[in-house]
């Protein structure tokens, strides 16, 4: 119910079913796999309260489940390899997804040390290739994420559902300069005992310390009582930035406010503290020079997730078959907004326990039946645009490195597509992006070589997926005429400034059709049929 | 914020693996203290890219300092200057205007270069695919509360397996050992429950992989220090240990 009202009633009603049913399989294939859980003192697994929830029912590894989770699996694919069941391509990126007669046959790919295009046959495909946050530049993914997989796979044929549902996490570190490349999550286990205040004055530029309590607003306690600073990540983010956005900011730039720990150190002691947060602590101090144990940290939401990828169906197949996707590369369990600790329940599920089961129903048929070779046309086709494609990037000449462009990309779609979008403001987005993808064609400058590593070019590549997505990104939020979750819409919105839904025109998901130009794609949809949980305003208050 | 001026950066250039390679001299004009190492580098290779020269190559991803992929030895040690902190999250706060600063990829003979600053250190992969591991296939596995674990075990575990294979420790030992690495992988493991059936055979499997890619440990430390993850040296020891056991009990079991 929690996943369902967290999505504000735009995900599938039987994924999250499902994914609530393997979600208890999942502590137990982890820790049965060596993941070290935090424990109690009696030696069972301990809980923590997350975003989203008002129970504590989340396991974690200190402030490092999702990278203990990642490590574990990694040990599990790396005892495959050894046993020589699956076969592992370092420094490889996928460039084109081949199909033959509407069926996937397989991939092209590039390897980045040599910058050898080669491909691969196969009777199925999995895209495990994560999500789009980059396309804002500024994000908390990590540097090399990029749309390139998912967006090569709709460009052959997958539809691509929701691309306007992105989450902008509502606990990072503020930006501090022009040159900032990436923005660092703090986990956001952190508000289960980090209060969230800004000074009730605007512009008041004291330091923390000597802004006395009753001159400090606690907004998100405030605002929602029952939830507190709990309150779901779309919610707690339009908080901030409104806040920000009236001159309540604090910090150097004014662009941050405080999440004061200073409560639960009287509470419960530094050494709970230390004990529960220590690491995020050292990390902050490191990246914002501060100590949070006696200054409060600074905080301002950044992208962090994408809700919206391709359309899968309930087995994880996209609409080419043979083609499936799992995890952030595709749109189906989180709605327009996800709960902490989803992303990892999603992946992990889909992985062991949907996947599995669900890819033997498309492999059967094809039981000793043999499969297009890499010898097919498609596959030389598909090879010789993607050869022409990076050796065109080389070849532009013009001035800018695909960084330049990158940036400027991330600037317009975090302005007229972010946290709060208008119409306005998405048609001027709409007008912007195809102006500046044209000057990326004619102005691009990538220098070195095609037959070494080559990271700008690299890069040259996945900014012009970026772009396109980007396009795709704003055609979705302009006709989606509604707010919900994470896509808000400032003309829809209820007097005391809510997301706004309009579920007799909407409650469904927009999975976009790709027709040969960003611009013109087409639009289907998919209804969205609720059995057992009532379409309700979503309330944290 | 404040500014620095004048940075001399003297970066190992090398143009693949079979190539000498050399350092190239450039100057930073100005950067702002709040710039991470890696943006300062994003700065050298925009204006790089700009002067229609090669950008330099080097390995980030996360820049947060949990993946691991970041290496540099930066004025010869690994890391940077900055305790308990990867490359990708120190910041030029460190350093004063009119420093030269020294960059070069991590030296191993285990690691190659790959171009530039960027190594190959799958060797690690190859110790962990030996072993570092617990077979547990997918479906079959028991509740996670059936085994209670005590809160020290557990958090010990938790230590150990804070390791992220940067690969620092190997740069940093005079030997170009990774006894520090397999040891933290190999504890890991070793400490909770569900790790014992497999104990030996993995300390086994793991350590002799080891010494195929890497040289010997001779206890020096350096790998502790430079380790962003302060794993305590402590776990070699145990490895060892666990190693000596490994050589009689396997022996045991193959005379049964």
């Amino acid at each position: 119910m929690d996943t369902i009202k967290g999505g504000d009633f735009r995900s599938r009603e039987a994924n999250v079913h499902r994914l609530a049913q393997v979600s208890v399989n999942i502590i137990d294939q982890m820790v049965a796999q060596g993941v070290p859980f935090a424990r109690e003192y009696g030696g069972l697994l301990d809980n923590r309260s997350f975003g989203g929830a008002q129970v504590s029912r989340t396991f974690y590894a200190r402030g490092q489940t999702g990278q203990q989770l990642l490590l574990g699996a990694y040990q599990q694919l790396a005892r495959q390899i050894g046993l020589g069941g699956v076969r592992l391509f370092n420094r490889t990126e996928l460039i084109d997804v081949v199909t033959v007669d509407g069926r996937c046959a397989g991939i092209v790919v590039r390897d980045l040390l040599t910058g050898e295009i080669q491909s691969h046959a196969a009777h199925a495909v999995v895209l495990a290739t994560g999500g789009y946050g980059n396309v804002f530049f500024l994000s908390t993914n990590a540097m090399n994420c990029n749309v390139t997989a998912t967006w090569r796979a709709h460009r052959r044929g997958a539809l691509f559902a929701n691309p306007c549902y992105t989450q902008i996490h509502p606990t990072c570190i503020p930006q501090s300069d022009e040159f900032q490349s990436k923005l660092t999550l703090m986990s956001e286990s952190l508000r289960n005992d980090g209060r969230v205040w800004v000074p009730k004055k605007a512009g008041d530029s004291r330091p923390a310390h000597e802004i006395p309590e009753d001159e400090r607003d606690y907004y998100l306690e405030r605002l929602y009582p029952s939830y507190g600073n709990l309150a779901p990540r779309d919610i707690s983010s339009r908080a901030a930035k409104r806040l920000v956005d009236k001159g309540h900011g604090v910090g150097p730039l004014k662009n941050g406010v405080n999440l004061d720990f200073s409560a639960a150190i009287a509470r419960l002691g530094r050494d709970v503290v230390e004990e529960r947060y220590g690491n995020l602590f050292e990390m902050y101090e490191r990246i914002a020079g501060e100590d949070p144990y006696k200054t409060p940290m600074r905080i301002y939401p950044a992208t962090h997730y994408t809700m919206g990828g391709v359309w899968v169906d309930y087995e994880l197949q996209t609409t080419i078959p043979g083609l499936y996707a799992t995890g952030e590369a595709n749109f189906s369990d989180h709605g327009a907004n996800r709960l902490g600790a989803s992303a990892l329940m999603q992946g992990l599920a889909d992985g062991y326990f949907v996947l599995p089961y669900t890819i033997s129903n498309g492999l059967a048929p094809l039981l000793n039946k043999s499969i297009p070779t890499t010898d097919h046309p498609a596959f030389k086709e598909a090879e010789n645009e993607a050869k022409a494609r990076f050796s065109g990037y080389l070849s532009t000449n013009g001035k800018r490195s695909p960084d330049w462009f990158h940036r400027e990309l991330g600037k317009i779609i975090w302005d007229y597509c972010g946290m709060e979008r208008t119409r306005e403001g998405l048609q001027k987005a709409l007008a912007d992006l195809p102006a500046l993808y044209q000057e990326f064609k004619t102005d691009l400058r990538v220098t070195g070589d095609l037959e070494s590593t080559n990271q700008t070019l690299e890069k040259a590549g996945r900014v012009d997926d970026f772009f396109q997505l980007g396009m795709a990104m704003c055609q979705d939020a302009l006709t989606r005429e509604e707010s919900c979750g994470a896509h808000f819409r400032s003309e829809y919105q209820t007097e005391d400034g809510e997301a706004q839904r309009n579920d007799q025109d909407f409650c469904h998901v927009a999975a976009w059709e790709w027709t040969g130009d960003a611009m013109k794609p087409n639009r289907h949809t998919e209804e969205l049929v609720f059995e057992n949980a009532h379409l309700a305003t979503r309330s944290y208050k | 914020m404040s500014h620095l001026k004048n940075l001399t950066l003297k970066v190992w250039r090398q143009k693949g693996p079979q190539d000498a390679g050399h350092f190239e001299n450039y100057t930073i004009e100005e950067i702002s203290d709040e710039a991470s190492f890696l943006e300062m580098l994003d700065v050298l290779n925009e204006r790089l890219i700009n002067d229609g020269k090669e950008a330099v190559v080097f390995d980030h991803d996360c820049r947060e300092g949990i993946c691991g992929t970041c290496s540099l030895m930066i004025n010869g040690v690994a890391h940077g200057p900055k305790k308990a902190t990867t490359t990708c999250q120190l910041h030029m706060r460190s350093f004063a205007s009119g420093d030269t600063i020294v960059i070069e990829p991590w030296r191993a003979t285990a690691f190659p270069v790959i171009k530039d600053l960027m190594v190959d250190r799958s060797a690690f992969d190859r110790i962990i695919e030996a072993g570092g591991f617990i077979t547990a296939p997918t479906g079959g596995a028991p509740d996670a509360n059936l085994i209670p674990i005590p809160k020290p075990v557990a958090d010990a575990a938790m230590d150990s397996a804070q390791c992220i294979g940067c690969g620092a420790c190997v740069a940093a030992c005079p030997n170009g050992a990774a006894n520090l690495f397999t040891a933290a992988k190999i504890s890991h493991l070793n400490f909770l429950p569900q790790g014992q059936p497999e104990r030996f055979k993995r300390t086994e499997a793991m350590v002799e992989t080891m010494d195929e890619y890497f040289g010997s440990c001779t206890n020096h430390g350096e790998c502790s220090a430079a380790c962003p993850k302060e794993i305590s040296i402590d776990v070699i020891a145990l490895m060892n240990k666990d190693y000596r056991a490994a050589k009689v009990k396997n022996r045991k079991e193959l005379s049964r």
